[in-house]
């Protein structure tokens, strides 16, 4: 052992004791009798063990409460719709009444009681699937520019306007669709559809009104494109620094590092996001119903009317002519029920995946 | 070759980001202005008096569809806020890292994502068919449901942002869980907490397919919570679809009400996440 | 006035990591004990087991025998009536952010339903003065948030607030650590001062602040307790080379 190392330690220890010992006399406060019973009163509190357990069971009894609410609403659907399942099974989803006069289809006619979710179903898909279409690629170009291209200045105004416009209540963009889109589709898009792609077979000149599953469709991006967009501007921040730093350092360019390094990496969150936006639009309501034109018909021209299934709830539901009526909505409203917790459960699994571990934004 | 194809990519890539950038942001913004002008343009004093006028008259306002949303939406927080709060506090304070707590989390983000139509039905089937008539109350219940998975994430996120020193600090002067958690916890959380509500509130008061079947709509004034009763989102919904110009303009105002309302809880939030959703933390 | 520690065969885990291993020793009432040691030693642990802190971490447990004055305090009392017995100051100022000053200081007694103003202005007034900040902040001890103090008057009123509720025992995780060199010898007076009235347990990686306010010294290495002291023999004569070597620098 190095003495004189130890030593020249020690005494600077000591040196450095003393200031503290000067100080060393006791100058703490005297305490009144009233205080001085501070400690009795503290221990004589009990362990609150009562009230803690109550307390952690009630919190405990509110979140479950969010499973019984789940439950809650499909027993209520369940049972109210089983006058039209017993009666039709699972037909009621594929199966249509042929007129045997006309032969032709009859989908749904509730005074002589013939019930099919066939038209809902197809007007569904149809519309909703339109909306991806337009919306996903314009949504995904709106991260890629906000998350790697967008000068820092603008990117949150342009998120706040984002923001904004996915908390829009459905019910005005409806409005805004029957004044302003619907004349436009009419007057404008449709004729020179009909003219250019009419040979297809997508766009019949049948319908003058302008509604339809094009002018659904289209309302229907508008609505869904902030919700995929704040999305997938998630997963791209989630995406760690590094993964874009080691492409670059290969020398790619900036398309190929987002390319690679960024899309690559947040691809299933980004289907998730865009799964999630599907879910919006299959339940999306007032909208639709104001612009799809509500004739329950399958049709192949996107120009012609149909409607959804939470369309035709919103139409008939408050007016139904008869139990059956009643039950065969309270199915399609089950239908839809089951239809958007799976697409959401797995759409939240999907961006869970990638984005897991990062703080997310409110929702 | 090869070098010019990568940059003119990668040039075409940056030009579609921005187009549709410009595509999406261009119509949107345009959307906005139109809503605003139209509203703006629409307002009166008698919008917010009046209650509706027969059809074929002219003037008329929204007061008994203010009143109701008013009204459906104080019953939609009182059951909303307090579960969704309670379940948060679950969520984040004690059953952090649990299965329940996940399942809890899922849960209720997959029931964020349940139409609101599907919500509307069943409580119709849950409270209206029971009572044999429509009603204010089945109304604010349907709203009450849609609030608190909304809430309870948001307080899961707020209370997760509250340091844990400060919890530590409650729980080593002896102070019972329970307090800590309401005096402490939630008291820290609560600026980012109470904007958090407040956008599930706007959220919420914009929503008519849940109170087709419940609330209904009135033409007249009801304060009672057993009677149907107007509400703003309801009454431009059917304002929107008739063909009277007086009846649009209407419409607008009350469209332009609710967003307000919406604009106003959306910078909310961003105002106070960005200084920070706690109370004093720096 | 304080009381004494008596700890035996303590162990602890934080999950399967065996973070404190046989741990004995007898802490001496109204007197400063440091316990020293490099990082990640157990010295952390090992105050947090004194007031049940440890057991709120998820994954971790604690067995053994830990006797404040008459009380086992893993068998005959839980874990809140305990922690209102000892006192706890954290290695960063946690004020709560909410409160004024004097709320942060009043908090323990407040928070557990007990509502005399006249009694408790008493207590802030000298709690604050024993904790040598009342003169800093009298003026505004109900207007001012405790958040917006400096680092060191915040430890300060952490301080305060663990002597408001007039513990037996003071745990002091690391105190200074987190201050400038003026606060460090400000809080250094103060546990001189404080140790006459509470027994004080203070963890530190700074010996020399160990030499200045202890009167006995524990040094732990890898979760054991090596040697366990007068604060003189650890630092000029110690029985172990470890302690030894630790002392003089060789590692650490």
């Amino acid at each position: 052992m190095n003495v004189s190392v130890q030593e020249i330690r020690l005494s600077k220890l000591k040196f450095q004791t003393e200031p503290a010992q000067q100080n060393g006399e006791n100058h703490l406060e005297a305490v009144s009798a009233e205080a001085a019973q501070i400690r009795a009163y503290l221990l004589s509190r009990g362990n609150s063990a009562i009230a803690d357990r109550g307390f952690r069971w009630l919190m405990v009894l509110c979140a479950l409460s969010i499973f019984g609410i789940v439950v809650l609403i499909a027993t209520e659907l369940v049972v109210r719709s089983r006058l039209a399942w017993a009666l039709f099974g699972l037909d009621f989803f594929y199966k249509v009444f042929i007129d045997t006069y006309t032969h032709k289809p009859i989908y749904w006619d509730p005074v002589n009681g013939h019930f099919s979710a066939l038209p809902f179903l197809y007007g569904t898909l149809v519309s909703s699937f339109l909306a991806l279409l337009l919306a996903v690629p314009l949504a995904i170009g709106v991260a890629v520019f906000l998350t790697e291209m967008c000068p820092q200045m603008l990117r949150a105004p342009l998120a706040f306007i984002t923001e904004l416009l996915a908390a829009i209540p459905s019910v005005i963009y409806g409005f805004w669709a029957v004044i302003v889109l619907v004349p436009l589709l009419r007057d404008h898009l449709n004729p020179w559809l009909i003219k250019g792609f009419g040979w297809t077979g997508f766009f019949g000149d049948d319908n003058p009104t302008g509604l339809g599953f094009l002018a659904a469709g289209i309302i229907l991006a508008i609505m869904i494109l902030p919700i995929i967009s704040s999305l997938t501007r998630e997963v791209m921040t989630a995406v760690p620094q590094s993964q874009r730093e080691a492409v670059l350092a290969l020398g790619a360019t900036r398309w190929e590092m987002i390319r690679v390094g960024v899309l690559r990496n947040a691809r299933i969150g980004i289907v998730g996001a865009i799964i999630l936006g599907l879910g919006r639009a299959l339940g999306e309501t007032m909208a639709v119903t104001m612009v799809i034109g509500n004739s329950p018909e399958i049709q192949r021209s996107l120009l012609a009317n149909g409607s959804t299934m939470s369309a035709v709830i919103a139409n008939e539901f408050a007016e139904a002519s008869g139990d059956l009526h009643l039950s065969a909505l309270m199915e399609l409203g089950l239908a839809l029920f089951i239809v958007t917790i799976i697409v959401n459960a797995f759409a939240r699994l999907m961006v869970w995946a990638v984005t897991r571990g990062t703080p997310s934004s409110i929702h | 070759m090869r070098a010019r194809i990568r940059t003119l990519s990668d040039g075409a890539a940056t030009g579609l980001a921005v187009l549709a950038t410009v595509l999406v942001v261009a119509p949107l913004v345009a959307i906005f202005a139109y809503l605003i002008y139209k509203g703006a343009s629409s307002l009166s004093w008698a919008f917010f008096v009046e209650t509706p006028k027969p059809v074929g008259e002219v003037g008329g306002g929204m007061a008994n569809a203010i009143l109701g949303s008013a009204i459906l939406l104080a019953v939609g927080s009182l059951i909303g806020v307090p579960v969704g709060i309670a379940g948060g506090i679950f969520l984040a304070e004690f059953g952090r890292g649990t299965k329940l707590a996940n399942a809890v989390r899922f849960t209720a983000d997959v029931l964020n994502g349940v139409p609101s139509i599907v919500m509307g039905i069943a409580v119709y089937s849950l409270i209206v068919v029971p009572q044999g008539h429509f009603s204010a109350l089945s109304g604010g219940v349907a709203l009450g449901i849609m609030m608190v998975p909304t809430v309870c994430r948001t307080t899961e996120e707020m209370l997760l942002m509250v340091p844990n020193a400060v919890r530590e600090a409650a729980l080593a002067l002896g102070v019972p869980n329970w307090r800590s958690v309401l005096a402490i916890t939630l008291k820290t959380a609560s600026p980012g907490i109470i904007t958090g509500c407040m956008l599930a509130f706007a959220r919420v008061a914009g929503e008519t397919a849940p109170l087709i079947f419940t609330a209904f709509g009135n033409v007249g004034w009801n304060t009672r919570l057993d009677e149907p009763m107007a509400a703003l989102p309801l009454q431009i919904y059917v304002y929107a679809l008739s063909p009277y110009d007086d009846w649009h303009r209407l419409a607008w105002a009350g469209s332009l009400v609710l967003i307000v309302l919406i604009v106003l809880a959306v910078s909310l939030v961003r105002f106070v996440t960005s200084r920070g959703v706690l109370k004093g933390a720096s | 006035m304080g009381v004494g520690i008596e700890v035996t065969n303590l162990n602890a885990w934080y999950g399967a990591n065996h973070a404190l291993q046989d741990i004995n020793l007898n802490i001496p009432a109204n007197h400063a004990t440091a316990l020293i040691g490099p990082s990640g030693c157990g010295k952390s642990t090992f105050v947090r087991c004194l007031n049940r802190m440890h057991e709120t971490i998820p994954g971790a447990r604690a067995t053994g025998t830990v006797r404040i004055g008459d009380l086992d305090i893993y068998k005959d009392i839980k874990p809140v009536e305990i922690r209102r017995r000892v006192g706890m100051v954290f290695q960063r100022p946690n004020p709560f952010p909410t409160m004024s000053i004097y709320d942060n200081v009043a908090a323990g007694l407040k928070l557990n339903g007990y509502s005399n103003r006249h009694v408790l202005d008493e207590i802030v007034e000298r709690s604050l003065k024993n904790s040598a900040l009342w003169d800093e902040v009298k003026d505004n001890l109900k207007k001012e948030s405790g958040a917006s103090l400096s680092g060191g008057q915040q430890q300060r009123m952490c301080i305060a607030r663990a002597l408001a509720v007039d513990p037996e025992v003071l745990l002091m995780d690391e105190p200074a650590s987190a201050l400038d060199p003026v606060s460090t010898s400000k809080i250094e007076d103060l546990i001189f001062q404080l140790k006459a009235q509470y027994t004080i347990v203070i963890v530190t990686h700074n010996m020399q602040q160990a030499a200045r306010v202890a009167e006995k010294t524990g040094f732990f290495l890898n979760g054991r307790m090596v040697e366990f002291d007068s604060t003189d023999k650890i630092f000029t004569n110690p029985s172990d080379k470890r302690t030894e070597d630790y002392i003089t620098g060789r590692f650490g």
